[in-house]
């Protein structure tokens, strides 16, 4: 397999608007990706021939319907190593999947004084649930502090597994500053205590490949709209075991086997966890994307992602006044930084004239913005759909601003 | 749209060197205003005198257009009545807001309509505005 920026961009139908008269540079995948050609056309595929509802019908639309449904959640499992479809369920992304896990799994279980794990650069989805069943529980919420790198160290999590802990969740990888955690080694310690982990892999499933069981966590979770598939479609990976001692977190159709005034009975997984009619469109665009990444040469890919890293962070360090916000060794694809003398904001509205767009803001990790002590930052983001030729152009674009504002 | 109509020079002027920029002690009211999603924050100390806003002077961070807002603001209200500027308050509004709005004799603060093309940015260029509404109404009994 080969792989080709200039090529493989041909198959993001959004890759090619012009926007202000200028070719769109996407440096926000980080925030959604584009959509892939074929997530596109599965869903328009769906939509036009085999729209019916799932698991219900016995006439060939649901037959067909349910086949595509669940042969999405076969290639899920598959793409993360999972043992079996039962331990697959789909949400309505990363959000969706952790609040189910701290409602479902971790509220029974907790006890006043026990003890919730995060770290200090987490994304609001993975801060807030916690909370929330904190205050539910009377358990209370640690983090592992973050260096001035924005990196979070294995000696520094270690230190606060304690016995009361029963939970230890982080991200994968940083959305506000592209440190990668060393979640193998993380994962392990917590294991060793007996603690039950939670990984939030929303920026880290588009970059690399992911194999839950090389990885021993009890959970993963990550949103489509992160990797070329639909917003609305999620997954949450759990340990068979743990899922299966779960109660239901929401009620409705399909999660039940039988249901009376005095008695229901639960359906089996994974539909004890997906009450309801599902997002059947987006989840067969999202098995479309496993399809499409698994055809692709994702070592290559990465190593593109790379260049496109090292590139950005030799050429915006050329411009003086300029600050990187998370300088972590091992990063993904993604800048933060800050402009002396221009916000965010403002260079985030200039980049857009020129057709480039970037995030500005403090990408729901406030606990970060706080830690630097700044309000928001810019971001650009990268997907291996992008150039070096338009990270040249994000360069130029910033150098445009600093003079607008001086 | 055009990006010079948003950063006309009056806006990049007064970002650079913002008016009434800085602390005001004693001020008879102090408020803050906060942009959630530019985790702006900006706070706007007045004095009166009766009924005049005899002195006001803000300090935080923000934008640009922000900033901008906010400087052009404090020039324009200063020596105002309550109602003289809850009034201003209402036109500059509208300014942002509505396409047929006009700027007639708004001086200087004209500059912001050109913000009303940038649906994101109306909110920068409002929180100032906002802030002092609430700066100006009598205190709940
Ligand atoms: C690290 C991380 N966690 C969680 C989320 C939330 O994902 P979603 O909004 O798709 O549920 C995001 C999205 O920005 C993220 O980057």
């Amino acid at each position: 397999m080969t792989f080709s920026a200039s090529e493989i961009r041909q198959e993001f139908p959004a890759l090619a608007r012009v926007i202000h008269g200028k070719p769109l540079a996407y440096l926000d995948s980080g925030a959604s990706a584009q959509r892939h050609i074929s997530v596109i056309e599965a869903v328009n595929d769906y939509e036009r021939n085999y729209h019916a509802n799932v698991h219900r019908g016995v006439h060939t639309l649901s037959e067909e319907a349910t086949a595509l449904y669940e042969g999405a959640r076969a290639r899920i499992v598959k793409f993360l190593g999972a043992k079996s479809s039962r331990e697959i369920i789909f949400t309505r992304g990363t959000t969706e999947a952790i609040n189910l896990v701290a409602q479902s799994y971790a509220r029974p279980l907790l006890k006043i004084n026990d003890e919730i794990l995060i770290t200090h650069l987490e994304h609001h989805a993975n801060i807030v649930p916690w909370q929330m069943v904190c205050e539910q529980t009377g358990a209370k919420l640690v983090v592992v502090p973050m260096d001035s790198q924005g990196e979070i160290h294995l000696e520094a999590a270690i230190a606060l597994m304690g016995s009361r802990t029963r939970m230890f969740a982080c991200a994968h990888v940083s959305n506000a500053l592209g440190t990668v955690l060393p979640i193998q080694k993380l994962v392990e310690a917590a294991k060793a205590r007996g603690i039950t982990t939670l990984i939030d892999g929303a920026q880290a499933i588009a970059h690399f490949p992911v194999n839950v069981q090389a990885l021993g966590c009890d959970f993963y979770v990550f949103s489509g709209h992160k990797m070329f598939a639909p917003t609305g479609t999620g997954v949450l990976y759990g340990r068979e075991a743990l899922l299966e001692s779960m109660p239901p977190w929401q009620g409705g159709g399909d999660m039940i086997l039988t249901v009376s005034f005095t008695k229901t009975t639960y359906n089996g997984l994974p539909n004890k966890f997906e009450a309801g009619t599902p997002n059947i469109s987006g989840v067969i665009g999202l098995g479309a994307a496993v399809d499409f990444l698994n055809g692709l040469d994702r070592a290559a890919a990465h190593a593109h992602e790379t260049a496109l890293l090292d590139h950005a962070t030799d050429r915006l360090r050329k411009i003086p006044g300029l600050e990187f916000i998370g300088t972590a060794t091992n990063k993904a694809s993604l800048v933060s930084f800050l402009v002396k003398g221009v916000h965010p904001h403002d260079l985030g509205t200039v980049l857009n004239d020129e057709g480039i767009a970037i995030r500005a803001g403090h990408h729901c990790a406030m606990p970060v913005m706080e830690y630097f002590k700044v309000p928001a930052t810019a971001r650009a983001s990268f997907a291996f759909y992008n150039t070096l030729e338009e990270i040249d152009r994000l360069g130029g674009a910033i150098e445009h601003a600093v003079k607008i504002f001086s | 749209m055009d990006l010079q109509d948003l950063y006309r020079d009056v806006i990049l002027d007064h970002n650079r060197k913002p008016r009434n920029f800085g602390p005001l002690d004693p001020a008879d009211v102090s408020l803050e205003g906060f942009n959630p999603l530019c985790g702006d924050r900006l706070t706007l100390r007045l004095k009166f005198v009766g009924d005049l806003i005899s002195d006001i002077r803000f300090e935080g961070q923000g934008c640009a257009i922000s900033t901008a807002s906010t400087s052009l603001m404090t020039e324009a209200v200063k020596g105002k009545t309550r109602d003289q500027a809850l009034a201003l308050f209402k036109r500059v509004h509208e300014l942002l807001t509505i396409d047929t709005a006009n700027a007639d004799e708004l001086g200087k603060l004209a500059a912001l309509s050109g913000v009303r093309g940038y649906p994101a940015r109306v909110k920068c260029a409002s929180l100032c505005w906002h802030t002092l509404e609430s700066a100006l109404r009598p205190p709940a009994a």
